[in-house]
């Protein structure tokens, strides 16, 4: 019996992912001219949340009575509030709340997700049954109605908004981590690990883990967009960024209130929020073509 | 299939069961103490104790969870702290607001997304699918509450078409007021639809059957209504239960955007002024339709396509 174990050396010798995948993407980005687009549009708005105060023209909380709710003007571009505030200002602004969230909650839910999904697949058993449940439980709850429970049960704040929408996206992850794992586990390589006598959580970390990023990676992108509209539902809503601190969401609702003075607010804020998350969605689209051949057109 | 609808109903059962576990557990064992998240930190020791004993937040947690269950399952909902009116009788007056614009955006979105699909999908490649490509991933984009505001801005603002809030009174001027929250959900859903459409059709369009019809020389009127698109549709109305979903957390934002009522502003309006048991009310009751569309669907499978309720489910 002891003639079937491997040298660990010939397991060690599995190449990795291959290198192609990331030129393949920066081909199929720099290909389309839409893409293309969208990536800059993507980097400004990084550039624009990463400066955001310094580059604004007016402090987005100075409120004046005497310039409330004015049209357009070279002074302020957009117009003001119904407290004088400058639109432009609070957008630019308001754009790293929107961003802050946009990545960090997938990547907090890809993370968590990974693991618990990446353990389910490999261990099954009961651990598996119990995760199945809850995740197709959790799974037939839109993200979004998700996110407006755990958030209206939280309570407002922008932390609580983060762990809101992490966990509303954490069943999508799980179950594409358990996917992938249950298909890695099957491969003759782990199985020549666990004959090599490999423990369960090195083989987990060099040969499944390595294999299934490239899914849940897209998968991360794919949720980037939908990420940020929930966060501008949310603090629409009332439940995320508070008032007066600027977010795209909070603009529109204090917005709403004041159409008759000016709806310039509405409409700045809710551009850049669509520009962003179609900006986003069409990186997603492009990210899941270049690493997932499978869903090419 | 009576078989079939027994394992569907246990399994909703338990679905409603862990849903309100969840809905307690994140109302009670959560950090935070639950009188604090509920009145805010400026609130007085006197009336957390108040709120605390008022709420039974003092018993044992096994006892808190059985008698919340008990009520939620008796659609016993508590009184508001605010106003005291039974939450019941709230949300029972509201929902008919909630249900006539998830009807009326569905309709919309369905008469308006299967034929621009359709119209996308048989000229493909042309100006004509191009532009619908574009609106579709724009409307796909954009978010529920901002269409609406720019509809609201545009036909009820500046040309005075519409109402600007509230929900009406008699028949025709609710359907007045319905028009515009209406057509933004539904426009929104229409994108939805129009891109699951196209793909389906052209999938389809692709098939051996179609090639056959088309080489029998079937017109070709024929061949898309009759042969492709009937197989078209499966995966679009395999969607139903997923716009509906999706509608019913749209629908929240788009009642704030149009101040009017329903269950949605019922919640909001719960967790502004922190109504403890609205909000309470507002999730299990947001919870228990999500339960009750996925089990309709899951019926709904089971009676078109045999295949499923033979599975062994």
């Amino acid at each position: 019996m002891s003639t079937t174990t491997l040298p660990s050396a010939a397991v060690a010798a599995v190449p990795p992912a291959e290198p192609s995948r990331l030129r393949a993407f920066l081909n199929a980005l720099t290909e389309s001219r839409v893409a293309t687009a969208a990536l800059l549009v993507i980097l400004a708005l990084l550039a624009v949340a990463l400066l955001g105060p310094t580059i604004a023209p007016h402090d987005p909380a100075e409120q004046s009575f005497l310039a409330a709710s004015k049209p357009p003007s070279a002074e302020f571009w957009f117009g003001t509030d119904r407290y004088g505030r400058d639109t432009f200002s609070r957008v630019l602004v308001g754009t790293r709340y929107s961003l802050l969230l946009g990545l960090a909650a997938p990547i907090i839910a890809g993370v968590t997700g990974t693991l618990i999904g990446m353990m389910a697949g490999f261990f099954g058993g009961w651990i598996d049954r119990v995760t199945g449940r809850i995740t197709d439980l959790l799974l037939a709850f839109p993200a979004l109605l998700l996110g407006i429970l755990l958030a209206a049960s939280l309570g407002p704040g922008f932390g609580n908004l983060i762990a809101a929408v992490a966990v509303a996206f954490l069943p999508r992850f799980i179950r594409v981590a358990r996917a992938s794992t249950l298909a890695v586990r099957r491969e003759p390589y782990v199985e020549a690990s666990f004959a090599a006598g490999q423990r369960p959580l090195r083989i987990i970390a060099k040969h499944v883990l390595p294999n299934i990023s490239g899914s849940v990676v897209v998968v991360a992108t794919l949720w980037v967009a939908t990420a940020i509209r929930i966060e501008a539902t949310l603090s629409f809503i009332g439940l995320g960024v508070q008032p007066p601190e600027p977010s795209w969401g909070n603009i529109i609702r204090d917005g709403l209130t004041n159409l008759l003075g000016s709806p310039m607010p509405v409409i700045a804020a809710g551009g850049a929020l669509t520009l962003c998350v179609l900006a986003f969605n069409i990186i997603g689209d492009a990210v899941r073509d270049a690493l997932d051949p499978e869903y090419r057109e | 299939m009576i078989r079939y609808v027994g394992h569907r109903a246990l399994d909703a059962v338990l679905t409603v069961l862990l849903v309100l576990t969840m809905v307690f557990l994140a109302m009670r064992v959560l950090p935070g103490d639950p009188a604090v998240v509920a009145l805010g930190e400026t609130a007085t020791p006197e009336q957390l104790a108040l709120f605390r004993e008022r709420m039974g937040l003092n018993d044992p947690l096994a006892l808190q969870y059985l008698e919340f269950v008990w009520h939620m399952v008796r659609l016993d909902f508590g009184r508001s702290f605010i106003t005291a009116e039974p939450i019941g009788a709230m949300l029972a007056a509201n929902l008919p607001y909630t249900l006539e614009l998830a009807v009326a955006a569905m309709l919309v979105g369905m008469l308006l997304g299967v034929p621009a699909g359709v119209i996308s999908a048989t000229s493909r490649g042309t100006g004509v699918d191009y532009m619908a490509r574009v609106l579709a991933l724009i409307g796909f984009c954009v978010p529920e509450f901002y269409l609406g505001a720019l509809l609201l801005i545009a036909f009820a603002l500046k040309l005075d078409l519409f109402p600007i809030m509230g929900g009406g009174t008699g028949t025709l001027d609710r359907l007045h007021h319905l028009v515009l929250p209406a057509a933004t959900l539904g426009l929104v859903m229409a994108a939805f639809t129009c891109r699951l459409t196209r793909s389906a059709l052209l999938e389809v369009l692709r098939k051996d059957f179609v090639r056959t019809a088309r080489a029998k020389g079937a017109p070709r009127r024929v061949v898309i209504y009759k042969h492709a698109l009937r197989n078209a549709l499966i995966p679009v109305v395999t969607g139903f239960g997923l716009y509906i979903l999706s509608m019913l957390s749209g629908s929240i934002s788009i009642e704030l955007v149009f101040s009017r009522p329903g269950v949605g502003t019922v919640l909001v309006n719960g967790i502004l002024s922190r109504d403890y048991p609205v909000v309470q009310a507002g999730l299990v009751v947001f919870a228990f339709f999500v339960v009750v569309v996925n089990m309709s669907m899951d019926l709904l499978y089971g009676a078109i396509d045999p295949r499923i309720r033979t599975d062994g489910r």
